[in-house]
Order: C-alpha cells, then structure tokens, then sequence
C-alpha cells in the first residue's frame, strides 16, 4: 500500500445516514478476487437502482456523508470498494468502529467532522462535485471553498502518511509478546484451550 | 479487589502487553476465530511469507457460505469453503468443517465448544464477535488487516473504549426476550448510539437470563454501534461452560473458576455513561425500518416521518423501500416468509421459543429454520422440536449464517418481506431488494401462523 500526504480531486454528496457495510458492497460480490477490482461493487444496487446517484457520474476523491457511515458487518471489503473506486477520503459525523480501522489499514482517511459543518457541506455539494483538497500534515481540507479541520491520530496519520503496516510495527516488539504470552500461560494454564 | 475498577478494565489489564504513544494498546488474544471470508487474510500471510503464530489458539468455522439445503452448492460457494480448508490445513488449525458434527456458525461453536470463556480474549473477522462478551470475556470483530495481523503476531492494536453500563432493572414480562431487551435499547439510543463504547449489560433482568439470552443481548451490541458487550460471569455461566469439549478440567477448572468470579465491576467503579430501563415496561419489538434503531413495540404504529425531526429523511426512505404507510398499525403488516436461525437467536432455547408457539399450529407463510449448530440441530431433533417446525410446515435445513445474510445462496427475493429472527434489516442484506423486520424467534413464529407482525403474548396463554 503506497502513502499519501496530500490528495486533490473532486468531493461528492452522500447525505444519508447509517450508509452500511452491506449497503457499501453487497455480500454476494464478496467471493470475487481483489486482483480485478472491487471499484465497481460500491454501492453496487443502490446506484443502479438510482440512476441519478452522483456516483453514476462522477469519480471523486472525497465522499461527505451522514453520521454512522460504515456502520455493521467488518466486510473490510467495504473499504476496498471505495478505495478501488479511487476515494481516499470520508467525511461524516461518525463511523462505524471497525470500518474506521479498516480504513486507516488501507490508505483511505475517515475524518470525524461536527454534524454541523457535515451540514454545511452537504448544502454546498447539492448533487454535484466540487474542488477538494485533503492535507494530512496540518488535519486540513478544503471542500466546495470550505476550510474543514479534522482531528487526526498521530499514529494513523503516520500510517496513512507512510503506507505503513501493523504487521511491520508489531514486529519490533517480538520479546515482549513472547513474554507476555509465557506470564499469561504460567499464571492461567485455563486460558489454553483444553484439548 | 478494586472497587474501582470495571469489568472493562479488569479484562482490559490482563491482556494488555503494551501501549503505544497515542493510547493504543497492544492485546493478546487467547482465541482467533477465523471463516470462509477470511481468505484476505491468509492470503496476505502467504504472500509475506509469514506461518500462523499461534495455531493452537486459532480455530477455523465454515458458517458464511455454508450450504443449508440439498443440492448442489454454486461453485464460487464450494471456492470459499473448499480455500478456507486448504488455509487451514496447510497452517495446522482445527477447523470445523461442513460436515463435522460440530460445524456451526462461529458465535454459537465457540461457546457450544467451551472455546469461549471467561477472562479470555476472543477476535474473529465478524461483527457479531460481540456475542462472546456474553461470557464475560473481552471479544470484539476486526477487519481483515487486522485478522492477517493477529495470524502472524496472536495480538491486536487497539484503544481502550469508554466504559457504557445499560441496566435493565426488574423483570421481563412473558414473551418478552432478551432480543427485545436488545431492539429495545438501540431503538433508544441509536444505531450509533453507543459508538466508542464498551457496553457491560447488568440489572435483574439481565441476571435472570440464560446463557443463550445474554449471548443474544451481547451479539447485538454492534447494532447499537459497541464493538463490545459484557456480562459479569456468575453461576449460570460456569454451569454452562462445565463438561464442554475445551474447557478446563481438574485443577485447572477450580482454578479457573476463581479467577473467574472476581470478573465482574467493583462496588465504587464508575462509567462514562449509565442508562436505566426498567425491563418490565418492554413489550415485543419489531423493526420497520432499514435500520435496527428503526424499532418499535409491536402494538405501535408505522411512525410519521414528519413528527421525527432530523430522522425524517431516512424514515421516509426506510419506508420507501419497506412498501409501509406511515400511520398504519404494525399488526396490520403482511409478510411474505419467515425466517428463525442466525447467530442472534439460532440457539436451542431460540428453537424452544418458536416451537413453543407453533407446536399445534399451521404456517400460513412459507419459511426456513437454520439451526445455529449442527448439534443444536441434533438437540432439537431429540427434543422433538423439528417434527414441530415441519408438522407446522416450515422447512428444516442445515446450520449455517443462512438468509441472515444470504451468503450461501439463501436469499429472500426483491419486494418479499421477512419476519427474521436475525440482526440486520439493512437494505439488501437478506437480498438485493428484501424486506426485513427483525425480532425475536418466538415472534417470527407469531408472524409465521398469522401472516403478519402480531403480538406473540397472546399465542402464549396457557403454553409457558
């Protein structure tokens, strides 16, 4: 996964709320190989159910959206959808948990912005797309003319920053995992599973 | 003892080998449970060329794509079971394939299996791993980077959540269940209502369930936006867990038990949010929406977009796509099939529930029971409640995630509606198009003999 410091491209509209993981990709696409390409599964039924969805007629680089985005299954294949689609940031007031993990694990930014100026935003895209810019290094955009700050961890700024993987960082701390695992093991032989 | 500490924190400390400079911790996880979806994962592991760390603590299930019925499966359906038997046979794990006879849906194996206990540390790459809380141990659903992360190191990076008490005081009215506990709190608080969260569940009503109903409570936690639900383990949790194929025995099991019951939160511990209901005020509940806050009591009616404030747009679309009219008795809702099973409420007290309505009555809708295991398959068979199920001409398959989320080809067609004992009414979840209202089995089984969402406390008289 490569990083990426600053983004530039379009931002599109997406006011509903508790746009799930399900909705994100429907599970029957999830058996396919992500060698060809999860792009065109995003929100596969609910843009061909509407034809006028913005996502018909624009590829942006930013999606701004209602509170609870991501929300339900930990399909990580969500993520890949809009990644694959070419999104590399989601506006909205709240995330699902475990769709804001997966996204910082896969370059994509899910910056937690006030209802309020979500509202803001939404009113200025309407159906369109507009001018974004997406600045990891100060936790600041520009979307539809609008200055939006958001609060960013440092650890996954860095992660996004530098493409980086748990994987690699985890690895560093290889004794303390093994001794830990030993303590717990000696202290609680029931956690081991009995047969 | 510290008085102070919550179950949270208690569980939180034991498995913490670090923390990082932003307050993340690195955790230790006693079990990883892993499925046909998790092929990501393994895939990425191979392609670092890593082994699994741990495989004595990884267990793999074949739930998702499981065939229930007879016939031949689709063959990018046989890929996924066929791929998750490779991984795990070339990784050394112990998997639960189809046709053992302990194959189930993974959130009802681990605890069936004594997998899931107290204190321990549970992942899988499943939402629903909220359901293990229920024991008293600290299980929450990852994404797949993070499955591959736990293959190759047995630990997760994670920030401790706050700490969300939900009481339910008193008791439970007949007929009302620990899914309707569930419908009801989210309904309160929101899909996203208890978002950051960490939400232990206590108060009498939530003593007095059983194992299956606390498992039921804790499965849907994520609904209400926790990654995490808890029950302090008491007696009823260790009765359950004792003689189970991989708990502790002997000396180990003694021990264990008393690490156990000092699981729970201290006298003087506070949390960063507490909210009171008072069980006995709970009716049955039902959805109506795409949404599981989207749930009312089954004597409601269809509510008026209008009068919902800043919910109003997605109430207007909920009932777009659910073909409802607002303002319409939630009884006088057809439904076009049924469905019992699922991780929420495929267990054998769930089967008890429904054939405790059904026993004697007709279907006037067709429907499909997916048990959660194949043992809760064979106990129900033993106990008589399948010949129930089929005399009231419903359709008895195998075990598996099944029309909860159609994975495995068991679908509800566009436009049909599902009374479904599951977890999720999303758009599109049961099939492109399906409509669902969730609810409890015994609910689902009211609906299956009348044709429509009904109130299941009268077809209880004189049964219970």
């Amino acid at each position: 996964m490569s990083g990426w410091t600053q983004i530039s491209g379009s931002a599109v509209a997406l006011p509903d709320a508790n746009i799930d993981t399900d909705q994100l990709i429907p599970a029957r696409f999830m058996s396919q190989s992500r060698a060809d390409g999860y792009g065109g599964f995003l929100l596969h039924d609910v843009r061909e159910g509407t034809p006028a969805h913005p996502l018909n007629y624009h590829t942006p680089k930013v999606l701004v959206t209602g509170r609870n985005f991501g929300s339900g299954s930990s399909r990580e294949a969500a993520v890949y959808a809009l990644v694959d689609f070419g999104i590399r940031a989601v506006f909205a007031p709240s995330f699902g948990d475990i769709f804001a993990g997966n996204a910082v694990n896969n370059g994509l930014l899910a910056a937690q912005v006030d209802q309020a100026t979500i509202e803001t935003l939404l009113a200025h895209l309407g159906n369109g797309a507009e001018q974004a810019h997406v600045d990891l290094s100060t936790s600041r955009a520009s979307i539809a003319g609008i200055e939006v700050r958001f609060a960013l961890n440092p650890v996954h700024a860095r992660k996004l920053i530098n493409g980086w993987d748990d994987i690699d960082l985890t690895a560093q701390h290889a004794d303390e995992i093994n001794a830990f695992c030993a303590a717990r093991h000696a202290a609680h032989s029931w956690a081991m599973p009995a047969t | 003892m510290n008085l102070h500490s919550t179950l949270l924190d208690k569980l939180w400390d034991a498995h913490e080998v670090l923390r990082r400079e932003d307050g993340t911790s690195l955790l230790w996880v006693d079990r990883h449970l892993v499925h046909e979806g998790s092929h990501h994962a393994f895939a990425k592991l191979k392609s670092r060329g890593m082994p699994v760390a741990q495989p004595a603590l990884t267990f793999g299930v074949v739930d998702h794509y499981a065939p229930t019925r007879a016939g031949d499966a689709a063959a990018d359906i046989r890929k996924m079971i066929r791929t998750l038997g490779e991984n795990a046979a070339e990784t050394g794990i112990r998997l639960f394939d189809l046709h053992d006879p302990e194959q189930g849906i993974v959130h009802v194996v681990g605890p069936e299996q004594g997998l899931t206990l107290p204190g321990l540390l549970i992942n899988c790459g499943d939402s629903h791993t909220s359901t293990h809380g229920a024991f008293g141990a600290l299980a929450f659903g990852v994404g797949a980077t993070e499955v591959a992360h736990i293959l190759a190191t047995q630990t997760i990076w994670q920030k401790r959540p706050k700490s969300m008490r939900i009481t339910f005081d008193g008791q439970c009215a007949a007929g009302v269940t620990a899914k309707d506990m569930a419908l009801h709190w989210i309904a309160a608080l929101g899909a996203d209502g208890a978002q950051g969260y960490a939400v232990e569940y206590a108060g009498t009503a939530v003593a007095a369930l059983s194992m299956e109903g606390r498992l039921t409570l804790c499965n849907l936690s994520i609904e209400g936006g926790a990654r995490m639900g808890l029950v302090a383990p008491d007696d009823v949790t260790f009765d359950y867990i004792k003689g189970r194929p991989f708990a502790p025995t002997g000396a180990a099991w003694e021990a264990a038990v008393a690490d156990w019951r000092m699981l729970r939160s201290g006298r003087e511990s506070t949390f960063a949010r507490e909210v009171i209901f008072d069980a006995k005020k709970i009716a049955p509940t039902v959805t109506w929406g795409t949404s599981p806050e989207e749930a009312l009591p089954i004597t409601a009616k269809v509510p008026v977009p209008d009068q919902l404030g800043g919910k109003a747009d997605h109430a207007r679309a909920s009932l777009d796509y659910m073909g409802l009219t607002a303002g319409m008795p939630l009884t006088d809702v057809k439904v076009d099939q049924v469905f019992i099973g699922s991780c929420t409420n495929g267990r054998i007290e769930d089967l008890r529930m429904a054939a405790a309505v059904l026993r004697g009555r007709k279907a006037v809708v067709p429907g499909l029971i997916s048990p959660g295991s194949a043992q809760v398959k064979k106990q129900a068979e033993n106990e008589g409640l399948a010949q129930v199920f089929t005399q009231a001409g419903l359709e008895w398959a195998a075990s598996g995630c099944s029309m909860c989320v159609g994975m495995n080809g068991d679908l509800v067609d566009a436009g049909k509606r599902c009374a479904s004992s599951t977890n999720r009414n999303f758009k599109g979840r049961q099939g492109r198009g399906a409509r669902t209202h969730l609810m409890s089995p015994a609910m689902v089984a009211a609906a299956a003999v009348t044709g429509h969402l009904a109130d299941v406390r009268p077809l209880l008289e004189g049964r219970t």
